[in-house]
């Protein structure tokens, strides 16, 4: 599988010269998140606005009024913990063209609760007027500074980093699924780096039999309830969701909302992070640990279609592993 | 505009405005009127470059909040003229100072006195505490200490732009309280955001009393200087001072002028529910007709003929 180094810093780079009303914005975290590079090329476009995000989210407020459009790089978890009044306030009631660029989404990062967001989508899809996006490869991490800025409003993105596979050929489109199987026997919904997941384990459901139909969202709001709908109606035993956050507030719970509201009978089993904090340590531990995995998935399916399918961790193909602190890393956090 | 009354007379107008309205209404944000009229009027008939108000004189009822369905949604920023490059821009950070900013509209001949009759009125766009649409404001403040930031963050970008006009913040000293003020400060200092100030109603008061029972926030214009500011210290009650204080140089920093003022300014009768300023309610009809009598004497007008309401 290609990895590609970075894709965010070049794209953000390549994109934002060319847009002069799109400023950069940091808080301390610059290299962390990609943008060093466009800090020391490109200072007349960078502000540094330090270690106060509650500041940092109402003058990015006052820079949209000025016609702006502010590009905010942080964790995001430091997006609305903190600065949610901020956010609330200054950024979405007044619809400001803020790009809110959440990196380390979910169990992406060794840094435990304090800087995993694995309810920021529950809290952002809550939030009237906001628009949620989710980089799920190199191509949509690519294609997610572009994307972002076509939108007329807030957005908030979950941004990939460092070394990222390339799974999509095509590049992100605002509101459109992508259908990466369209088998008929289970409906499996994944965003972020759970698509990966789910495609891992793909080729060993179809050696025994077991045809998946499989979703990849970036664009979790608006929600394609619809096109979900359509997909759920098409398969024989139900619907799984397998996402990198709480399965309260998230695609989990999107699709539960829609099943019901269109009074569809079927079973829905929401694989993530279950009413439960994470902790700190590496992507495939905290995967596997906390059953966001293609084997946790496997799992779902049999549970679902009430078959076993003698699929074992050896069956999967092998895991894409990433040193903690290798080179391809910005640094440690 | 033409400046038809002095500003002296307009800080008048403003307390008779806003005393009239809570004796009809059983109460109201009083004191703010008393410590920061001259301030909401020298902003108005002084300090701030605007144009003619755009929207009409009688506010339009609430026209619905923000979204991408309401196309015709406006802020009430045109009440303070067009947004042009040379023309300043107001923000009122403490948004319940809302009734005192809607009677310095009227003042200066922005808006009709049928706006007041709206004050929290449902339906109305003329709200308790100033929103977005609201007569003067162009974006939400009602949660205390986000001002600052967001004019600075415009100021920033009218500088980028090489607008001419400037930045003014109302603020509370309430709001030092908040850490987002400081941030707030220290990042103007630091990206010599200088097209930016603040005129800041130094009353000693907040919701629960008087701030040092509250919460102690010491020597707030050494703090403010620490972080970067330039900061002018003047008798709110002072307008020669507050033209001084304007003119202050404040190359490559913010200006903040402490407004040092009384809580009671023109209404001492009020001393008699001191500490508790922040929204008078009248504890009984005697006292309300009392508070009438003496206040209106204090103002120079004859008392509210409270049986109209």
């Amino acid at each position: 599988m290609e990895m590609v180094n970075r894709p965010y810093a070049a794209a953000f780079e390549s994109y934002a010269v060319k847009n002069p009303e799109v400023l950069c914005l940091s808080a301390d975290l610059t290299s962390s998140c990609e943008i060093d590079g466009f800090r020391d090329r490109h200072p007349e476009q960078f502000l540094s606005m330090g270690m106060a995000e509650q500041n940092m989210l109402s003058f990015a407020g006052g820079l949209g009024l000025a016609g702006f459009r502010p590009f905010i790089h942080t964790f995001g978890v430091f997006l609305y913990r903190r600065p949610y009044d901020q956010l609330m306030a200054s950024i979405a009631y007044p619809r400001r063209k803020v790009r809110l660029m959440g990196f380390l989404p979910g169990i992406t990062t060794p840094g435990g609760m304090t800087h995993q967001a694995i309810e920021d989508i529950s809290v952002m899809r809550t939030i009237p007027n906001m628009t949620v996006l989710e980089t799920g490869d190199a191509t949509e991490v690519e294609g997610i500074v572009e994307a972002a800025d076509s939108i007329d409003g807030p957005v908030y993105a979950r941004v990939l980093r460092g070394s990222v596979p390339r799974l999509f050929k095509d590049p992100m489109k605002v509101g459109e699924l992508r259908v990466l199987s369209e088998g008929s026997d289970v409906l499996v919904i994944t965003a972020g780096i759970t698509t990966e997941e789910a495609m891992r384990a793909g080729g060993a459901l179809a050696k025994v039999g077991v045809s998946v139909r499989h979703l990849h969202l970036n664009t979790l709001k608006p929600f394609d309830a619809k096109a979900i709908l359509d997909h759920a109606a098409s398969v024989r035993f139900g619907v799984i969701t397998l996402e990198n956050h709480l399965i309260a507030g998230g695609i989990g719970s999107m699709t539960a909302e829609a099943m019901a509201e269109a009074g569809m009978g079927r079973r829905l089993i929401r694989l993530g992070l279950k009413d439960t904090y994470a902790h700190g340590g590496s992507k495939p531990y905290l995967m596997r640990y906390y059953g966001l995995d293609a084997m946790a998935l496997v799992k779902a399916i049999e549970d679902l279609t009430g078959q076993q399918t003698g699929i074992d961790e050896d069956a999967l193909d092998s895991v894409r592993v990433d040193a903690v602190h290798s080179a391809v890393k910005a640094e440690a956090l | 505009m033409k400046n038809v009354k002095t500003t002296e007379e307009i800080a008048l107008g403003i307390r008779r405005r806003v005393f009239e309205h809570c004796m009809r209404n059983n109460g109201g944000y009083l004191s703010q009127a008393c410590s920061a009229a001259e301030q909401l009027a020298f902003l108005y008939n002084e300090a701030l470059k605007l144009g003619d108000p755009t929207l009409p004189m009688i506010p339009p009822p609430f026209g619905g909040v923000p979204s991408a369905e309401n196309t015709t949604y406006v802020t009430g920023a045109g009440y303070n003229g067009p947004f042009e490059p040379q023309y300043d821009r107001l923000f009122i950070a403490p948004a319940h100072y809302a009734l005192v900013a809607y009677a310095t509209l009227i003042e200066v001949g922005r808006m009709a006195p049928e706006g007041l009759e709206m004050f929290n009125q449902d339906g109305s766009s003329v709200e308790m505490i100033g929103a977005e649409h609201s007569p003067g404001m162009e974006v939400h403040n009602g949660t205390l200490g986000i001002g600052l930031s967001t004019g600075a963050g415009l100021a920033w970008g009218r500088k980028r732009r090489g607008e001419s006009g400037e930045v003014c913040v109302f603020m509370s000293d309430g709001e030092v309280q908040e850490g987002q003020t400081w941030e707030a400060v220290q990042a103007a200092a630091h990206h010599g955001i200088d097209n930016v100030w603040a005129i800041m109603d130094v009353n000693r008061q907040q919701c629960d009393g008087a701030m040092d029972s509250v919460m102690t926030v010491g020597d707030i214009a050494t703090k403010l200087r620490n972080f970067g500011a330039v900061v002018a210290e003047i008798d709110a009650h002072d307008l020669t001072a507050m033209r001084q204080a304007k003119a202050t140089p404040h190359e490559g920093q913010p200006l903040i002028i402490l407004a040092n003022s009384s809580p009671t300014k023109g209404m001492e009768f009020l001393m008699r529910r001191f500490p508790r300023l922040h929204y008078v309610r009248f504890k009984s009809d005697a006292e309300r007709a009392e508070m009438n009598i003496a206040i209106a004497a204090e103002l120079g007008i004859e008392p509210i003929k409270l049986g109209e309401h």
